[in-house]
């Protein structure tokens, strides 16, 4: 079973089969993989199997859209009400949402079921899924193998076939990271395209929610009802949004792509190397000219997306406190102590070395030194992309330095784990858009392509991948323990 | 080292998180290790750049001062560690 929301939407059209029958089918698959895989922290069977019923209710009545009766994986960082919102954290284990993310709310809308919660580091703050309260996700492709990260539970549960779609939010590369690393397809959209209401918060100027799926064609799909202006997040972005399926087909030649020296230098894996550009050889044949370019300060992303990160999120997780919601220390003599044990014992360690960076960032004395400094190098990243994309449409580089590494090998080593993020990490800075597509394997485990639009052109980056899906079937491939 | 125990004990009680006592140095030697990574920020001068902290430039938005939330207190107050008579309990501050 590989089916993708598209062929399943035209199924349903069909009346091939139900919402309930597709969705129990898929709920048989999670109880069968999922002790593997550890994809889900919540399997929401009695709701999913309720709207369900419902979506096919609504058409029979002759109102379905295209998403009535999809069921869909969501990342366990979007709120949802009535149902447990962990973020993969001790601190909120017990914390039930009392209301939706503007995200869910809109599937919600649309008549998609929600089959559950997918696992991811702990507040999205990792690049493999070992940081969760829960225990990491297997990659499907090898179970040994990290799946990526942060939304490592949803991009398995795509590759695995335990959901046709999922959504994931990317604040450095979360999306991206994970989709190629599980050879799935995922678009990190423009910061502001998607509502961040109810999107837990991490790098509030960074995080992005975005989806994942098997093809371009089902990624247009669901960002077709994620996008668009949200009054109640304060950086939605009232850019219009077009119809992303309509200019799908539409021809690449002509297409201006360009390649930065830099994303193909020393630190990538020449494997993956080989796999890009094969890729690039497929799409010069559909008529897209290639040339290369340079972002010269690509190598002060790291560093500059951590003290930047890091920052945010320690104003942002400053809300856990043991006193409205979610954990509390047992027996706290004070309330210092109380704020004190309850966030040390909720939180992780990586969340802990995150909050302490960024709090010491941020402090009196070195404020100038680390985030004043990170914002003007902010600004020279940008500057990078918008001189490049003076001269070309897209940039294509590969999404990771190497394919999926062995669960435990990074761990001891925060820094090493951050240099995976070395080619996706600049677009949040810069707020753009990219995407990452399945273009190839190397020794058995998934390559991903990276390409990256200029503001508001998800439209070229999904026809682009699109093209290259007709043309390929990388991303139709399935891991022989899960088909 | 950049940091010592004791700045990595006052950097913690900044962010009000109980560390224990036996990892604390291995928070100060990872700490120190991701503070060399970000010193690499200094390879380049930037100074008169000015600081983008909104990545599309874009300025707070406003709305009109309109009531748009309804009271949800008993709701948000099902989910609180310890409440009584509307109000969250925490151990007493004042003598």
């Amino acid at each position: 079973m590989a089916a993708t929301v598209s062929e399943i939407s035209r199924g349903l059209e069909a009346g091939e089969f139900s919402s309930v029958e597709i969705t129990q089918e898929y709920l048989e698959r999670i109880d069968k993989h999922n002790p593997t895989l550890n994809c889900f922290i919540s399997v929401t069977g009695e709701i999913a199997l309720e709207q369900a019923k419902t979506a096919d209710t609504v058409r029979a009545e002759g109102n379905a859209d295209r998403l009535t009766g999809i069921p869909l994986a969501h990342k366990d960082l979007f709120c949802t009400d009535g149902v447990r919102t962990s973020c993969a954290s001790r601190i909120l284990d017990n914390f039930i949402a009392p209301y939706d993310a503007t995200v869910i709310e809109k599937f919600r809308a649309a008549g998609a079921v929600m089959l559950g919660k997918t696992n991811m580091d702990e507040f999205a703050m990792g690049s493999s899924n070992e940081n969760s309260y829960y225990g990491h996700v297997a990659n499907p492709w090898n179970i040994s193998r990290v799946p990526g990260g942060s939304s490592g539970g949803s991009a398995a549960a795509v590759a695995a076939g335990l959901a046709p779609g999922a959504t994931g939010t990317d604040t450095g590369g979360s999306i991206r990271q994970p989709a190629a690393l599980c050879g799935v397809t995922g678009i990190k959209p423009t910061y502001g395209r998607v509502s961040r209401y109810g999107m837990i918060a991490y790098g509030s100027s960074l995080d992005q929610g975005g989806p994942f799926a098997r093809s371009a064609e089902d990624c247009a799909l669901l960002l077709q009802t994620m996008a668009g202006f949200d009054q109640r997040d304060s950086t939605s972005s009232e850019e219009a949004v077009p119809d992303f399926s309509a200019t799908l087909g539409e021809s690449i030649e002509g297409l201006r792509i360009g390649l930065p020296k830099e994303y193909f230098a020393e630190g990538l894996d020449g494997k993956i190397a080989g796999v890009i550009e094969t890729a690039i050889d497929e799409l010069r044949r559909l008529g897209a000219e290639i040339c290369d370019i340079s972002l010269p300060n690509t190598g002060l992303s790291i560093p500059t997306y951590y003290v930047i990160a890091m920052a945010e999120c320690s104003s942002n997780l400053s809300r856990f406190d043991g006193v409205r919601f979610g954990y509390r220390c047992d027996n706290p003599v004070d309330l210092e102590d109380l704020y004190k044990r309850s966030r040390g014992e909720g939180f992780g360690a990586e969340v802990k070395r995150r909050i302490m960076i960024g709090t010491y960032a941020l402090s009196a004395g070195y404020y100038d030194a680390y985030y004043l400094k990170a914002q003007q190098l902010r600004r020279l990243i940008k500057q990078d992309f918008q001189q490049a994309f003076s001269e070309v449409d897209l940039i294509l580089g590969p999404t990771t330095p190497e394919t999926a590494f062995s669960i435990g090998a990074k761990t001891d080593d925060p820094v090493s784990m951050y240099l995976q993020d070395i080619y996706t990490i600049s677009l949040n800075l810069a707020g753009l858009p990219g995407m990452s597509l399945p273009v190839g394997f190397s020794d058995g485990l998934p390559v991903g392509m990276q390409l990256i639009g200029n503001y508001f052109d998800e439209a070229r980056l999904l026809n682009t991948a699109f093209a290259y899906q007709q043309v390929s079937d990388w991303h139709l491939r399935v891991p022989e323990a899960f088909k | 080292m950049t940091l010592k125990t004791e700045d990595v004990r006052n950097i913690a009680h900044l962010a009000r998180l109980h560390i224990d006592e036996d990892v604390l140095e291995q928070y100060v030697a990872d700490l120190s290790s991701i503070l060399d990574l970000v010193d690499q920020m200094n390879q380049v001068d930037s100074s008169g750049v000015a600081p983008l902290s909104n990545p599309l430039d874009a300025t707070q938005r406003l709305r009109d001062d309109n009531v748009t939330e309804s009271d949800q207190r008993d709701k948000f107050q099902q989910i609180a560690p310890d409440v009584e008579a509307g109000l969250y309990r925490v151990p007493k501050v004042i003598e």
